[in-house]
């Protein structure tokens, strides 16, 4: 068994780096070999020599870098096991987005798993977090605070329906990320009964194209452009866009829109109520405190490393609950996701 | 609680007023007594139950979780309640028909007292979710600041009974939580209730501004002049024993100013200007609007602030003369019964406001341009055939306020707006120049949303769409220096001393009057023109 789990993998500036088998998983700057977890911007950058991830994860990055986005692709199946320079690596299940995967390295009997971002939730847009007993966890700490518990989301899409109900003149306008959130939300309105034409901002046809082509049926779109009607015509229905953009000139289209903003964040009602949410639907692609503490519980790795977001609580609770954790300390990883 | 939580948090982040009135009406069709009036008394601070202090949830959490992990938690979110809400673990889950309605909360917590008051949180919180966990809390320790006032809950009422809300105002004193018999008579299934307060309220009589095409109607035949006094209007009611103080919309606002109640030794309804004044025998010395500020909004008063600020009522009707309504009587007539009923009032406390004669408009044109008193917004002008009627009917009163004062400042901030104005920067903080002539500095003198166009509006954002310097949040900082900046020319009703502003100056009913993009920015108005304005006001008090 190797000494430290350190010879493996540790943290460097460009991000998670393996002396033993070198190569890098998620880097922020450009690198020889690159181990992509999932498709977010701030995971999957470009300009790597020779890239590794889920098949869905490279189509995603084709679509928002263009083909060239890295000198040469590996697809990698889920559960299968491959050698890099003498490192055994598997991509497993995140739960996240689609394509999304934890990423397990292991030599001489130690293993480590890299959970990128993930959750435990349900969700109808991906496949759903898949356990991997480990000697070291690293995990995510996005929402690593006790305040942070998602509702059922199914009761947040709930609260959307009857707003739509309760506001018919109105057009809700429902911010949420364009790789992920934006088509979680739309399957599960349709989940909800929701049947009538959703119009989507143009930063998010190309993603909700590709959903429909893995199988993840989004019912009707259409554009949210002025070509295909008057701003009446919006009337009652739902807009999904990015969250920044209903902060642009083309939000003006719409009636009297409600702002809605599909997050995890929405928890908190000052972050609602400093950016002018009317709706805030509470609805995350990351682990909430409950989810993160649990997954800790339930592979009893001997190390846990905490990443991006509040470090020091979930380090404190796995102080209290006698789990060896520490902070990585990774910079560059923005929160595109929720 | 949960669909009155549900309520709570849309009413929190609805800006439109009636998008609030939606959100109310709806809440009172579909929830069952007593729970939507006591959710109606919760909001308009009618609801009287056991008070839990901040420091009592704290020591319950500290039972439940980690010291540590809660400071991290309430660093974060800033406000207690809702940190409590999101934190609490329940011991085990709650069965569904354990959860509490809001009336069973409120008739527990009626009959506890303080200390199982506490006890009776913890068990609730363990059977609510994290929204109805947040609405009891904030419920039990009597913060519940949800932006709706007591007009606009009326005004919901209203229109849920497609009533009109005057109906609502003057029934209101003599309801109690939780409004069975109100919302049965607005449901249609009883009668109107009988008005059973001592001393209710009367809706008040509102006037619409005198313009143009109404200024040949205004001859001294037929109407009657008076100042318009910059305080705020208040009914005065005592019958039966009781003595009550209104606010214009009906609020009950006599414990703010016993000094008042204490001398009002009559029997009848009267209307007019609450001021903060000194009488002496010879004159009243009327104090700044800013003066009386310092006596609103304040839920009890010190002796001190009485005798530094002693309140003061200027009248202008007399609405219920002994035990007779003279309402309908015309205004000549109800004036001279005032002027005999103010002969016997306490003349520290109590004055008539003084008709103005005039012969000719040109007279008024004059009088309005110059009033005796810095107090004076303008000119009353009151048909004397009218009677007082609720409302605002258009012709019997006009007011007839003095022009704006208007500076020249430059735009400094914007802010996005909300609703439909969420994609505009519409909300524009302005500065005036201070400091050496030759080295001056901008300091922001104000905040204004409104005055504009739609049209000037759009181009504003595109101007500070393409001249923000730095952004915070939703507001940005626009390029504004000598030689490039945008000068709004800004309207305001009055000015006030601040200590909460760097400038000293707060500004009243500030807008935007004119965009004056001819205009170089260090050609706006200085600091010191706002202090000679305040100086001036001063001077004749």
């Amino acid at each position: 068994m190797l000494t430290r789990p350190e010879a493996l993998l540790r943290s460097t500036p460009a991000g998670l780096y393996s002396p033993a088998g070198d190569f890098h998983i998620d880097p922020v700057s450009p690198v020889e070999r690159a181990l992509i977890t999932h498709g977010h911007a701030d995971h999957a950058r470009p300009g790597h020599q020779h890239v590794m991830a889920t098949q869905q994860t490279l189509d995603i990055m084709g679509i928002r870098y263009g083909d060239n986005f890295a000198g040469t692709t590996l697809a990698a199946e889920l559960g299968t096991v491959s050698d890099i320079n003498g490192v055994k690596v598997s991509f497993h299940p995140a739960g996240h987005v689609l394509g999304s995967a934890q990423i397990a390295v292991e030599k001489d009997g130690m293993r480590i798993v890299c959970s990128g971002d993930y959750k435990r939730a349900a969700d109808p847009t991906c496949i759903g977090f898949e356990p991997v007993p480990c000697d070291v966890f690293i995990t995510e700490a996005t929402f690593a605070l006790p305040v942070f518990r998602h509702p059922d989301a199914r009761d947040e899409i709930a609260k959307l329906i009857k707003s739509i109900a309760q506001f018919p003149e109105r057009s809700h306008l429902v911010g949420a990320y364009a790789l992920g959130k934006a088509q979680r939300v739309i399957r599960m309105l349709r989940d909800a009964g929701y049947d009538r034409t959703i119009y989507i901002h143009g930063a998010l046809t190309k993603l909700c194209e590709y959903y429909q082509s893995q199988g993840i049926d989004l019912g009707p779109l259409s554009p949210a452009t002025l070509e295909t009607g008057a701003p009446q015509d919006f009337a009652g229905s739902v807009v999904v866009g990015p969250p920044s953009s209903f902060q642009d000139r083309w939000a003006r289209r719409f009636p009297d829109p409600v702002s809605c903003f599909a997050s995890g964040w929405m928890r908190i009602r000052q972050r609602a109520r400093q950016q002018g949410v009317e709706l805030p639907i509470i609805l995350s692609d990351h682990c909430d405190w409950d989810e993160l503490t649990g997954t800790i519980r339930e592979l009893a790795p001997s190390q846990i490393w905490v990443t991006h977001g509040c470090e020091e609580a979930l380090v404190r609770w796995c102080d209290l609950n006698g789990f060896a954790a520490r902070p990585l300390h990774l910079v560059g990883y923005e929160d595109e996701g929720d | 609680m949960r669909e009155f939580a549900a309520l709570l948090d849309r009413l929190v982040l609805t800006p439109q007023r009636n998008g609030k009135i939606r959100l109310l009406v709806d809440y009172f069709r579909q929830t069952p007594d007593p729970d939507r009036g006591l959710a109606l008394a919760a909001i308009t601070r009618d609801l009287d139950i056991a008070n839990v202090k901040p420091a009592m949830l704290r020591a319950l959490v500290a039972e439940r979780m980690d010291e540590q992990l809660f400071a991290y938690s309430y660093d974060y979110v800033g406000d207690l309640a809702e940190t409590i809400s999101l934190v609490w673990s329940a011991k085990e889950p709650s069965r569904v028909n354990a959860i509490p309605t809001l009336g069973d909360v409120v008739a527990s917590l009626a009959r506890a007292s303080r200390s199982d008051a506490i006890r009776l949180v913890e068990k609730w919180l363990d059977q609510l979710d994290a929204s109805a966990r947040y609405a009891l809390l904030k419920l039990v320790t009597g913060g519940l600041r949800i932006g709706v006032s007591a007009r606009l809950a009326k005004q919901a009422l209203a229109d849920f009974g497609a009533v009109d809300v005057g109906e609502i105002e003057e029934l209101w004193h003599g309801l109690k939580p939780p409004y069975q018999s109100l919302f049965a008579w607005l449901e249609g299934k009883t009668e109107k209730p009988a008005s059973l307060a001592a001393a209710p309220f009367r809706p008040v009589m509102l006037s619409t501004p005198l313009e143009e095409p109404d200024y040949a109607r205004i001859v001294a035949e037929d109407y009657a002049a008076e100042w318009k006094w910059d305080g705020i209007r208040v009914q005065l009611t005592a019958e039966a024993g009781q003595r009550r103080i209104y606010s214009r919309t009906g609020d009950d606002i006599s414990h703010a100013f016993p000094d008042i109640a204490d001398a009002m030794h009559f029997a009848g309804t009267l209307d007019g200007e609450l001021l903060v004044a000194r009488s002496t025998a010879e004159s009243v010395e009327i104090g700044a609007f800013g003066d009386l500020q310092q006596r609103l909004n304040r839920k009890a008063v010190s002796v001190r602030q009485m005798e530094s600020h002693p309140a003061f009522v200027r009248l202008y009707d007399l609405l219920i003369d002994g035990d007779e309504d003279i309402r309908t009587l015309p205004f000549a007539e109800r004036r001279q019964r005032l002027e005999r009923f103010v002969s016997d009032l306490d003349s520290t406390r109590f004055d008539l406001s003084p008709l103005v004669p005039y012969s000719t408009f040109e007279d008024l044109v004059a009088l309005r341009r110059n009033p005796p008193h810095p107090v004076i917004e303008g000119l009353m002008l009151k048909q004397w055939g009218s009677s007082y009627v609720p409302g605002r009917p258009k012709g019997p009163w006009f007011k007839w306020k003095r022009d704006p004062f208007t500076i020249d400042a430059v735009l400094v901030y914007a802010q996005r707006g909300h609703g439909k104005r969420s994609s505009f920067y519409s909300d524009y903080t302005f500065a005036v120049w201070t400091g050496p002539e030759d080295d001056p500095h901008l300091v922001p003198v104000g905040k204004a949303y409104f005055g504009f166009t739609d049209e000037e509006l759009k181009q504003l954002d595109a101007y500070v769409r393409n001249n923000t310097t730095e952004r915070f949040g939703p507001v940005r900082s626009v390029r504004a220096e000598p030689g490039h900046g945008l000068v709004l020319e800004v309207a305001f009703e009055g000015l006030n001393r601040s200590k909460r502003h760097k400038s000293g100056v707060a500004m009243r009913f500030p807008r935007i009057a004119r965009l004056r993009w001819d205009k170089p920015p260090i050609e706006a108005d200085r600091l010191e023109t706002l202090e000679a304005l305040l100086r001036d006001s001063d001077a004749t008090d």
